[in-house]
């Protein structure tokens, strides 16, 4: 037994999704858990308000009503012996359904298939603030470790009494309660029977060291994945209820518009069919599908707007376009030393720019709601990151307390960061009650790519400076727009001024897998290999030489010498590397380009990811974490970009707007170092920043051609080369 | 509006549709088979897989009308009882899946490629699935999972 690791991890500044206000305006009592599982033991917390603002706040415009007033329930264990677990985070694909699982029957000594997680069902599981930034494996694994080990000693108390024996010699394995020295066994659900008992949660109780895990650390595959290939389990948009009609939101065709007129006579001709117009929302609901369609498209509707920018000035948009200082909530400017100065002594500077497109999460399943009224209580399945969050935007935007609105979030076809809001859900709702039936919406994939929010474009400026022996000695970053995650260095330099710039965009944005993380690694890690060859230094090397944190620099060095880097390369071939810390893991990617000098083809030959996560819970749910991450990155790094022209977005078709497929991937390769003796942390995010840096550094690598800017692909194509 | 019949998973179902409806929308409305997903509409992700004459067809670009009487076989459908079919449990042994919203339509691709390629190299199960999308970066499994099956199935035949 060990002591418990402390974990705090900043929560981001930027949230702009959570800035934004609701998108339309318009004109169940606490759960009662013995009722609902039986007898048996719970495992509560007193709802502690101040850590629930820290982990679960739900955002600024939730207020003090949306916490918890008794206590949050968060494992039941019952008489059939079934253990069920409690959790605010949300299934999308990253596999924590699986590793929570396992947290659970580790710490609970149960087998893994009898445990069951309720997720993401805001009348049921306790407050929690979302489902991102990496935060599933540090904060709630740890969570239900300690909710487990305390049920543990909770049921080892009780055997100890049943037989009367030394509490001290009884163990716990297998689901039951053991005693060695007379070879008896109570198996869990014997122990509890009969029994009502809350134990609250004790302040300090042991947990079992990632060195004798039995359970976690293994690589259990996805605990219901038999639901998934056969297609018995129900997304969000896969839900159905009787009497369910189908919803459509009748669209302007620019953003930022206001409704003039609408003519709705004819839809409303239509049999079954109810017309919405409420303020700027027009919508129709339908008994089938098709006749939504039609209902949508016999409505004429009137917008007006004002001109809009548009992606081919983009850039200049951005550096022009600051907020002003009072309205803006960005976090606090680094300053260390003297920048001007270091830069005036300096033996090489260098200065340069680095442009970020915006791009789409394009999560395969759309958004989508199912909604339905009982009086005045409103009950909403949608697949969103923030189950809590989208009930405040629904009791807002109907006038309702937040008692009254239910939301559940089955498993979801993805989110990647792009499911934070409930716009699908506050739709769904307003069609419900006007119809007075539930309603479902399912977005179209262009209602997707245009109406969802994007990653946030940016520009970086970067001006450093390295002294006669290679080290760096100055560092000034200014990022407009994308964000400030990520935005700090972790080289040791003296001299630093670091600032985020927010600006007005031009486009909705919001959320995306690493922020702005993966921005700013990738003006920093490009830079860097700007300035080592201003040195005339080994990029590895120069990184190494300048970098003091251990763990950094063993992925960098591991993921090296896995990789080859010391090893001469083919000619035409180039190598690159990009890495950096985020969301509390240690990332470097290395990537081989070669070049077809007759064609002009340029191809990313092979990856290799190195990654250090601490103690890992499940290494074939990170492999596919960390592979996904490469793979979903390759299209930001290579291809990806919204264009947009005066409130349009001009690629919002899977035809138009290129996502990665199965022949632009390259061998990829995970080098995962499983650090036992550090605390475990996440693996959604930050494995996806070192890549599209490593890309162009093996570029330059190759060809001595710079590649500044995000996708990389279109500006090599005006050096006459084609990047796949 | 007419009334057609389907042959779906072997059981025969009369539908009232309209008949330009597509099969995708007739499965997941009218008969409550929602393992077919919907990803674009237009036959650009593959989500929407399902055989019909044993083919892989983009159920959001076909017609109910046009499939009337012709056997399709949906995710539903694939597994005998309780034995998955061999590109099922492929999928799951290889844990090819992350959120998993694509890959019924993945397993019905690969099924038909199967089903006149039975041991495909790389570059055929690359080339034939290029039209799937899986936005979580899983393709290296579902091509190790397709070749698992190839082996698997192949090796039941002999």
């Amino acid at each position: 037994m060990t002591t418990r690791p402390q974990v705090t991890i900043p929560i981001e500044p930027e949230r702009y999704e959570l800035r934004a206000p609701a998108c339309y305006v318009f004109e169940s009592n606490r759960r009662e858990f013995f009722k609902f599982l039986g007898a048996g033991v719970f495992i509560a917390c007193a709802a502690s308000r101040g850590n629930a603002r820290q982990e679960s706040g739900g955002g600024r415009r939730n207020s003090e009503d949306s916490l918890p007033k008794d206590i949050d329930a968060w494992l039941h264990i019952g008489e059939d012996g079934s253990v069920t677990a409690f959790t605010g985070k949300v299934e999308v694909g990253q596999n924590i359904r699986t590793s929570l699982t396992q947290a659970v029957a580790e710490e609970l000594k149960v087998p893994v298939n009898s445990v069951r997680l309720v997720m993401g069902d805001t009348q049921l599981v306790p407050f929690d603030m979302g489902t991102f930034g990496s935060r599933t494996t540090p904060v709630m694994n740890l969570q239900l470790r300690r909710v487990s080990a305390a049920a543990r000693d909770v049921l080892v108390d009780l055997a100890a009494k049943q037989w009367n024996a030394d509490r001290a010699r009884l163990t716990a394995s297998d689901g039951q309660v053991v005693d060695p020295q007379t070879k008896r066994a109570l198996p869990y659900g014997q122990i509890v029977k009969g029994q009502q008992i809350t134990q609250m949660l004790p302040a300090e109780d042991p947990l079992i060291p990632a060195s004798e895990w039995k359970v976690a650390g293994q690589p259990l595959p996805k605990v219901n994945g038999r639901d998934f290939v056969t297609g018995k389990h129900r997304y969000p948009s896969d839900q159905t209820l009787p009497g369910m009609l189908y919803g459509k939101v009748v669209r302007p065709r620019v953003f930022n518009a206001t409704l003039v007129s609408a003519d709705t006579q004819a839809a409303e001709q239509l049999p079954g069919v109810t017309v919405v117009r409420d303020g700027n929302f027009v919508g129709v609901a339908a008994p089938t599908s098709s006749l939504a369609e039609q209902a949508e498209s016999l409505i004429h509707v009137q917008w007006k707007a004002e001109p809009q920018p548009s992606s081919t000035e983009l850039f200049e948009y951005l550096k022009k376009n600051q907020l002003p200082r009072e309205d803006r909530d960005d976090g606090p400017v680094t300053k260390k030393g003297d920048v001007q100065k270091a830069l005036a002594a300096a033996a090489r500077h260098v200065q340069q720019t680095y442009n970020i497109n915006y791009i789409a999460h394009a999560p395969l399943e759309p958004r989508a709601a199912l909604a339905e009224w009982n009086g005045d209580q409103l009950t909403v399945w949608t697949g969103t990151q923030r189950p809590f969050g989208v009930r405040g935007e629904l009791a807002t935007t109907f006038h309702l307390p937040e008692e009254k609105v239910r939301v559940l979030m089955p498993d979801t076809g993805s989110g990647y960061g792009g499911k934070h809001t409930g716009d699908a859900a506050i739709e769904a709702a307003r069609l419900a009650r006007a119809s007075k039936k539930p309603v479902k919406v399912i977005w179209t994939r262009e209602e997707e790519f245009t109406w969802a929010y994007f990653r946030p474009a940016g520009v970086i400026e970067v001006t450093s400076a390295v002294d006669a022996n290679g080290k760096i000695t100055a560092w000034e970053f200014h990022n407009y727009n994308s964000g400030a995650a990520g935005i700090p260095t972790y080289y040791d330099i003296p001299n630093q001024l670091i600032e985020f710039h927010p600006v007005k965009s031009p486009l909705r944005q919001g959320s995306y897998r690493g922020l702005a993380a993966t921005a700013n690694h990738f003006a920093r890690e490009v830079h860097m290999d700007e300035l080592a060859h201003a040195a005339s230094i080994d990029p590895l090397d120069f990184r190494v030489k300048n970098l003091k944190e251990e763990r950094l620099r063993d992925v960098f060095v591991k993921g090296g010498e896995k990789f080859g880097w010391a090893r001469p390369k083919p000619k035409n071939h180039g190598y690159g590397v990009g890495g950096g810390y985020e969301k509390l893991g240690y990332v470097a990617t290395f990537v081989e380009v070669a070049v077809d000098r007759g064609s002009g083809d340029v191809k990313v030959q092979r990856v290799l990811t190195a990654f250090d996560c601490g103690a890992i819970v499940n290494p074939d749910g990170l492999r596919n974490q960390l592979i996904g991450a490469n793979i979903m990155g390759l299209g930001g790094a290579l291809f990806e970009a919204v264009e947009f022209e005066n409130g349009r977005i001009l690629n919002n078709h899977f035809a138009s707007y290129r996502v990665p497929r199965f022949r632009d991937l390259p061998p990829m390769e995970a080098l995962l170092l499983d650090r036992k003796d550090q605390p475990s942390a996440g693996a959604g995010e930050a494995p996806i920043v070192g890549l599209a840096p490593a890309i162009s550094n093996a570029v330059f690598d190759a060809l001595g051609i710079r590649l500044r800017g995000m996708p990389l692909g279109p500006l090599l194509v005006s050096e006459g080369y084609q990047l796949s | 509006m007419a009334t057609m019949k389907l042959l779906i998973n072997g059981q025969s179902h009369r539908v009232d549709a309209d008949p330009d409806a597509s099969l995708l929308s007739v499965l997941r409305e009218q008969l409550d088979l929602t393992g077919s997903k919907y990803g674009c509409g237009e036959g650009q992700c593959g989500a929407c897989t399902v055989l019909v004459d044993g083919k892989a067809r983009r159920s959001c670009q076909t017609p109910v009308s046009a499939v009337s009487d012709k056997p399709i076989t949906t995710i539903e459908g694939l597994a005998k009882g309780d034995n998955l079919h061999p590109v099922q449990q492929a999928f799951l042994d290889e844990g090819a899946m992350q959120c998993a919203y694509c890959t019924s339509g993945m397993i019905m691709s690969a099924v038909s490629l199967l089903s006149f390629k039975a041991n495909p190299s790389e570059k055929e199960i690359v080339d034939y699935m290029q039209g799937n999308i899986c936005r979580c970066g899983t393709q290296p499994r579902i091509i190790a999972a397709i070749r698992k099956a190839a082996t698997a199935m192949q090796g039941s035949r002999s």
